[in-house]
Order: C-alpha cells, then sequence, then structure tokens
C-alpha cells in the first residue's frame, strides 16, 4: 500500500487535538471551525478494510447531550430487551445512531434534518402531555406517544409528521441492531464463519418447504 | 504486490499492457510465462488482497454499518478503492439530461481493476452468440466461431477454477469433463426457484463461477496449461498451491485473502510477477498510444499520478486493456487528439452494457424458517440460461435476444441497512417489532434480468470537446438509447418473474408488470460496458480482426470488452480472457517469427 492517503484516514477528532496542542492561536476564533459536523470528509475512496472502526472515529459525533437522551430512550422503546435478545442500549445502539446523523453525506444528512428535529418534538410532546422528558416518562406513558405515532392515520398534521420521524428513527435502529452479534442471533442470521464443507439448507427446513436438494454428492 | 516507479522502468519492453484486470492480467500471464519482457500500466495503486481484504468484518466494525455512500458505492467492503460510478479527479460527461439516457460509467483506480470485486459469474458464450446477425440479422457477427475459441475457455477455465455443471443445454456449452469444479449445494432460495420453474417450464441449474469448491491440483493443471514447459508449469503450480478452496463464509465482492476465488491480483499476476519478467507500475494514467513514423506503435505516453509529470514506456507492440471506455478514450486522445487506430471511423461506435431489470417477491412459505447458514459461496450458486430459443424463432416474442435469471440470496448478513423492508415492520415497535423483523427476515427472493442488447447507434463514446481530467485529458461523453428489443425484454422478465414469484405462493413487490421503460437499469449500471472497438473481418467495417489486433497499427492490440462485437447474455469476464489468451499466443506466434 502506499501511504499517500494516510493523512485522510487520521480521525478527524484526533487530527483537531493534535492541532489543538501546538497551535498557538484560539481554535475557535477560526472562521468556520465550529462547523465541524458538516463540513466534516467522509472515509475517503481508499479507506483502511481491514481494521475495527467505532463511531467518532472518521467523523465527530455531534448529538447534544439531550438528543442522545431521547435518542437511546427511544431506540429502547423500539428495540427493548426481550427472549430475542438485548435492548438497544445494551449494545450501544446511541453511538450509531449519533455517528449516523452526524456523517457528511448526502442520504445521512437528510436523516439528520429528520431525526435532530424529530428527537426535539418528542421531549415537547412528553413536557406538554407528562411535564417530563421523554427518557424520564413511564413505559406506559412513552408507548402512548409511540401508539399515536404509529396510528395508521395520525389524528393530526404534526402526528403524521413525525411519524415519518419514527419510521426513518427505526430504519436507522434496525439497520445498527442487526449489524451486531445481538442483532444477527435475534434476527436469526447464521454465518460468517469458516467451514470445511457446505451442505445446503436442513433436512428439516428442505422437509418443511417440500424441497428437494438437487446438487447431490 | 511488487511494483516499480517509472524511474526504474527499462529502455524498452517486448510488450506494453495497459490495464491489470481480466484482459491485461491474462495477457501478462500468458506473454511473461513464454518469455516476454512485459511492463503493466495501472491507473490506480498497487493492491494486495492478501493483506487488504476485509474478510470477517462485521457492519458494527465499520462506519454507518458498512453501508453504502458516495464513496463506497457498493459499501464499505466492497473490494472497489478510488472508484465506483464517480473516481476522483476523473469526470465524464452525458450528451443528453434525460436520465433513461444516462450512462453510468464504474471504474477501480487499484490493481486487478474491476476483477477483484466482480460476481465471479462465468459464463461461455454459446454458438448462437458469435454469429447473432446471421440468426436474427441483427447487430453483427464475430470473425471467429465458438468453436475458435473454445480451447481457449477449457484454458481460462482450468486456471481461474470455475465451479458449475455440465446441463446440455441449448446455446449454454457444457465443458470438456473433468475442467468444472462441483457446483456447491442449492439454498433455500435456489431450489424454490427452480421448483416454481420447473411448473412454469423455466430451467433453474447449478451457475458458473470463479471459486474453487476444492483444492486445484497445481502440477497436473499446469501440465495441461503449459505441456512441454517445465520452467512455467513449476510457476504456474507454485501459484495455484497458494489458492485455497472456499470456507463457504464472507460475500466474494470484498475480494478474497484465501484467493478461493479468481481475481487478476490473485491468479494471474503473481505467476507472472514470479517469472521475473513483468514490471508493474502503479498510479499511471495512460493518455496516448506513441505512433512512430513507420506507423507502428511505439510505446504509452502517460502521467505519472504521483508527480503529475508525462512520461513514457517503450515496447515493440502495444495492449490496451483498460476497459472498453478507456480504451476508447485512449485511441481517441492519441497523436494529439487526432485518433489512432481510427480509419474506419468506428471507435467509440458500438457500446453495450447488459440489460438489468430485477424484481423482489415475499415468499410467505419463507416466513419464520430455522434459521440456517445461507452464507454458501458468497455469490450465486443457480441461475436460469436462456430458454425461449424455440418461440423467438417462431418469432412469437417482440425482442431477439435472450436473458438469464439470476437468484438473489435470502438469508444474507444485515449490513447497516433495516434487514426487511419498512413496509413489513411500519407501525411496529417493541418486542412486535423484533418478531416481526425475525418472521419476514429470510422471506424475499430477488430474481435479476441479464440480457443481451443490440449494438446501436445511439449508445457510443467521443472525447469532450470541452471537459477535461485534472491532467487536461479530454474525457469520455457518453451517448445512451436502448432500442426496443431491450425495453420489451425487460417487460418480459417483470412479467415472468412475477408469474414464478406467484408459482412461489409469494408476492411481487412493490408493483409487477412494469413497463420495460420503467423497470431497465440503467445504461453501464450492469457493468458490463464492452464494444467501442469492435472485431470484424473487414478493415472498412471494424477496428480490429480476429486476434484483437488493430487493422491500421498491426502491433497494437485491444484485449479487453471493447473488441465485442456483440454482448451476449452471458457476462463478458471469461470471454475477455479466452480472446486475450488467444491474442497472446498470436503475439508470441509473431514475435518468433520476428515480426514483433
Amino acid at each position: 500500500m502506499d501511504n499517500q492517503n494516510s493523512t485522510t484516514r487520521l480521525p478527524r477528532r484526533k487530527v483537531l487535538q493534535w492541532f489543538a496542542t501546538v497551535a498557538a492561536v484560539d481554535l475557535t476564533t477560526i472562521p468556520g471551525f465550529a462547523q465541524a459536523p458538516h463540513e466534516a470528509t467522509g472515509y475517503g475512496t481508499d479507506p483502511d478494510l481491514t481494521i475495527t472502526y467505532s463511531p467518532g472515529d472518521v467523523w465527530d459525533l455531534t448529538l447534544s447531550d439531550a438528543e442522545r437522551k431521547a435518542a437511546t430512550a427511544l431506540a429502547d422503546v423500539i428495540l427493548p430487551a426481550d427472549d430475542l435478545g438485548p435492548a438497544a442500549s445494551e449494545v450501544h445502539l446511541i453511538d450509531f445512531i449519533d455517528e449516523w446523523v452526524s456523517a457528511p453525506y448526502p442520504r445521512q444528512k437528510g436523516d439528520r434534518n429528520v431525526v435532530i428535529p424529530g428527537l426535539k418534538w418528542i421531549d415537547e410532546e412528553s413536557k406538554t402531555r407528562f411535564q417530563k422528558d421523554f427518557a424520564d416518562l413511564t413505559e406506559a406513558q412513552q408507548e402512548a406517544i409511540c401508539d399515536d405515532l404509529c396510528a395508521e392515520k395520525p389524528k393530526t398534521p404534526e402526528l403524521a409528521k413525525n411519524a415519518r420521524f419514527f419510521d426513518r428513527f427505526s430504519s436507522i435502529c434496525q439497520g445498527a441492531y442487526y449489524s451486531t452479534p445481538e442483532g444477527w442471533a435475534a434476527i436469526g442470521y447464521v454465518g460468517n464463519t469458516p467451514s470445511g464443507v457446505f451442505n445446503g439448507p436442513p433436512q428439516e427446513v428442505l422437509d418443511q418447504l417440500g424441497l428437494e436438494q438437487t446438487v447431490k454428492d | 504486490m511488487p511494483t516499480i516507479p517509472i524511474s526504474e522502468a527499462k529502455p524498452e519492453y517486448d510488450v506494453v499492457i495497459v490495464g491489470s484486470g481480466a484482459g491485461g492480467g491474462q495477457m501478462a500471464y500468458a506473454l511473461t510465462l513464454a518469455g516476454l519482457k512485459c511492463v503493466m500500466l495501472e491507473a490506480g495503486r498497487s493492491y494486495d488482497p492478501v493483506t487488504e481484504t476485509a474478510m470477517f468484518q462485521r457492519g458494527d466494525q465499520a462506519p454507518l454499518g458498512g453501508s453504502s455512500t458516495p464513496e463506497k458505492d457498493f459499501g464499505f467492503f466492497d473490494a472497489t478503492i478510488d472508484g465506483g460510478w464517480t473516481v476522483p479527479n476523473e469526470p465524464y460527461t452525458q450528451a443528453s439530461d434525460k436520465p433513461e439516457q444516462e450512462f453510468k460509467w464504474w471504474r477501480a483506480r487499484m490493481l486487478g481493476g474491476r476483477t477483484n470485486h466482480w460476481g465471479r459469474i462465468s459464463l461461455r458464450n454459446g454458438p448462437y452468440d458469435f454469429k447473432p446477425c446471421s440468426r436474427d440479422g441483427l447487430g453483427f457477427d464475430w470473425p471467429i466461431s465458438y468453436e475458435t475459441l473454445e480451447p481457449y475457455y477449457t484454458r481460462v477455465e482450468r486456471l481461474i477454477g470455475v465451479y458449475g455443471s455440465n446441463e446440455g443445454l441449448e446455446n449454454t456449452p457444457d465443458s470438456p469433463a473433468g475442467v468444472l469444479q462441483p457446483p456447491p449445494k442449492g439454498r433455500v432460495g435456489d431450489l424454490m426457484t427452480q421448483k416454481a420453474g420447473k411448473k412454469l417450464g423455466v430451467p433453474v441449474v447449478p451457475i458458473h463461477r470463479a471459486v474453487l469448491t476444492k483444492a486445484l491440483d497445481g502440477k497436473k493443471l499446469a501440465a495441461k496449461l503449459h505441456p512441454g514447459d517445465k520452467k512455467a508449469q513449476k510457476i504456474v503450480a507454485d501459484s495455484m498451491t497458494q489458492r485455497a478452496p472456499c470456507f463457504w463464509a464472507t460475500a466474494c465482492g470484498r475480494g478474497c485473502s484465501i484467493k478461493a476465488n479468481y481475481q487478476s491480483t490473485t491468479v494471474h499476476l503473481p505467476p507472472a510477477l514470479a517469472t521475473g519478467n513483468l514490471d508493474i507500475i502503479p498510479n499511471a494514467h495512460a493518455r496516448e498510444v506513441i505512433v512512430g513514423k513507420d506507423g507502428k506503435a511505439k510505446g504509452i505516453l502517460f502521467i505519472d499520478k504521483t508527480t503529475g509529470k508525462e512520461e513514457r514506456v517503450k515496447g515493440k507492440a502495444v495492449v490496451l486493456a483498460a476497459s472498453s471506455g478507456e480504451t476508447v478514450r485512449i485511441l481517441l486522445n492519441s497523436q494529439g487528439g487526432e485518433g489512432v487506430a481510427n480509419s474506419s471511423g468506428l471507435v467509440g461506435k458500438y457500446i453495450m452494457d447488459t440489460v438489468g431489470s430485477n424484481l423482489r417477491g415475499q415468499i410467505p412459505a419463507l416466513e419464520s424458517i430455522a434459521p440456517h447458514n445461507d452464507d454458501g459461496a458468497g455469490g450465486s450458486h443457480f441461475y436460469s440460461p436462456w430458454w425461449e430459443y424455440e418461440a423467438q424463432k417462431k418469432g412469437q416474442l417482440d425482442f431477439a435476444r435472450g436473458y438469464h435469471i439470476e437468484i438473489g440470496g435470502t438469508r444474507s448478513m444485515p449490513r447497516g441497512n433495516s434487514p426487511v423492508p419498512g413496509n413489513f415492520t411500519k407501525g411496529l415497535y417493541g418486542k412486535k417489532l423484533k418478531e416481526e423483523a425475525r418472521r419476514y427476515y429470510g422471506s424475499f427472493i430477488g430474481l435479476a434480468c441479464r440480457g443481451e442488447m443490440i449494438p446501436n447507434e445511439n449508445s457510443f463514446a467521443e472525447l469532450d470537446p470541452d471537459v477535461k481530467d485534472k491532467w487536461g485529458i479530454p474525457v469520455m461523453k457518453w451517448h445512451w438509447k436502448w432500442s426496443d428489443h431491450e425495453l420489451n425484454m425487460a417487460a418480459h422478465a417483470q412479467k415472468k418473474f412475477t408469474e414464478m414469484i406467484e408459482a412461489m405462493g409469494g408476492t411481487a413487490m412493490p408493483n409487477p408488470n412494469k413497463p420495460g421503460s420503467k423497470s431497465i437499469l440503467r445504461g453501464g449500471e450492469v457493468i458490463h460496458e464492452v464494444g467501442g472497438a469492435l472485431m470484424g473481418a473487414d478493415p472498412a467495417k471494424s477496428v480490429v480482426n480476429e486476434w484483437n489486433q488493430s487493422w491500421d497499427i498491426d502491433n497494437l492490440f485491444l484485449c479487453d470488452g471493447s473488441p465485442f462485437p456483440s454482448n451476449a447474455d452471458k457476462n463478458p469476464t471469461l470471454t475477455i480472457m479466452a480472446l486475450a489468451w488467444r491474442a497472446a499466443d498470436h503475439i508470441i506466434e509473431e514475435a518468433r517469427k520476428g515480426n514483433i
């Protein structure tokens, strides 16, 4: 591998940390510095594919504490702990969600414009109805709001608008949750394991579906 | 892999090869093993799949779960480097702003080119595919027949390793006994589709793919490939023993660090480098073929991307294997933009892609079945070869050529995106959502039409008079138009796929039976661009002869998809390699005679 692009592989956060230690000026006075999320660059067209990445490694996480608190609670309502697997918070889904809405790509920027106002709304709605932030509501109170968002025909235009937020947010959560080993177990994905042979579907599955294995040994 | 900077290049080589993918790799392999000194120019960086491939990385170990972005169009783990639908600093343009006339151009800037991520589907063209015009009066015949190319198909299959079965089906050639590797077992989606096909008269059989399902017997194969040449046999056998058979996990599009599948960087280039006869110069962006006063090709003028400077390499012969679009660009830009090898005026004309049209179905029978490992060989196991030759002959169809059907996997690894379409879980949250996601996951089957496009006057590439790349080189401008043959084929596929999904007891989604114009993929989107420098028997009507050799410049060879006079539904890579090997034999023979 050549090293031409090695600087672009450095996480922006680390570059900034390094810059802060050597710079004699107050970085925050430089125009544009504070606009990190949307000025952030992506991983480029030649990222190192052999290392493990964590949210925040390539671009900064940008959700506020209040947004993270609301998002964590909502993700746990959508994907709670049950007999299929752990809750969203147990697999640190909030970091993935934060990474997603902080990403510099068009699709994720679009989602950011839906998710951030949606999180703000859900806290406001919680305060209006129950005088607390969404995260501090009882399970039944949280579900009352979610049920309104999930209604086939939302009762008000405001609920209809935020039902779209709920759908988008749920989709991001599912994408993240089912990318984890815990999520694989929950949904029933089996694989990513080397094996000396491939026997095809088990006989019980073939029987259930009335199929016959046509490639014989 | 080992490369050299231009400063270490020899004053002159026997052959200069532009491009390191299927055509360039095959050419380098054959020429260097025969003792010719070659230099290979690659526009991207060096790349080693053994150390650089993301094999078992999970979605939660990559940014955005590994889902696609404009910087990694096919997802984070896809092998493609510095490429995709756009390449930094190297734009291309469209002649029309109509979406249906857009051409999407996939490029990779890396050693091995697009062979690192391709689907590994390796189908032989059949006898009809070489004489399409003689059969239906459309397009062009090839100057060679299936019989001419057959020995090279066999050689390539032995070298790269291809799994599959011999089914004796019309225009779908069998390989000689013992050449193919054993096909993998059918998966649920394969077997369901096969059973539905039986009801509808659509054959569904094991596909041919360049993936090892058992270890290669290097010594035996090398003896067959290079009879009487002990040195070549040793090099090839050694290289083959470095390849492990598939371990039934990880998608082939990531590349393969155990070399179980074919990529130029695991199969062609290691033995070529082991001969000591190959120098590879990376980051070399070819600009022109240098032509001498005697009308012969003398080498290549290129930009060294690491310095931005113009450089030259010299050779007694030149091979362009840069992809159809790039080969056309280099030919048209040569001689200061006057162009070379173009006395016919046909360079850039008749570019083709594959007709693509997809449909998904949801199959209730597949809901909630027992979780099991469906990874398989990291790509297709079964497919449907074209089956309607008889109906076409009788004039019962409103399109002239065939398509095959590729079957999409069901229980593949979730990665970044919700594994179940949102309309199946809409309005749900909590335990109910998790239960429904588990119920529906794996209940979807995707069917994809991959069909033959007939070359037409409206689909071609030329130099853009205004737009230049970062180094001041005029870029390609694409013109594209599907004819009714392709649109009607896509409509037929949508209808047939709906029938097949319904025969499985399922429902096509979202809305089946769309017209062809609404369901056909964009030009270029299947990444099978071929043509642009057609092969033929008449110098006035073609750019190269049957040896991929320019009619105008007899030491210039085009060894990618650009010489294809037609683009059968069969994926082009295997044919590119077979033609390149045949052209290499011709170059070796001419070199022995002293003609090159």
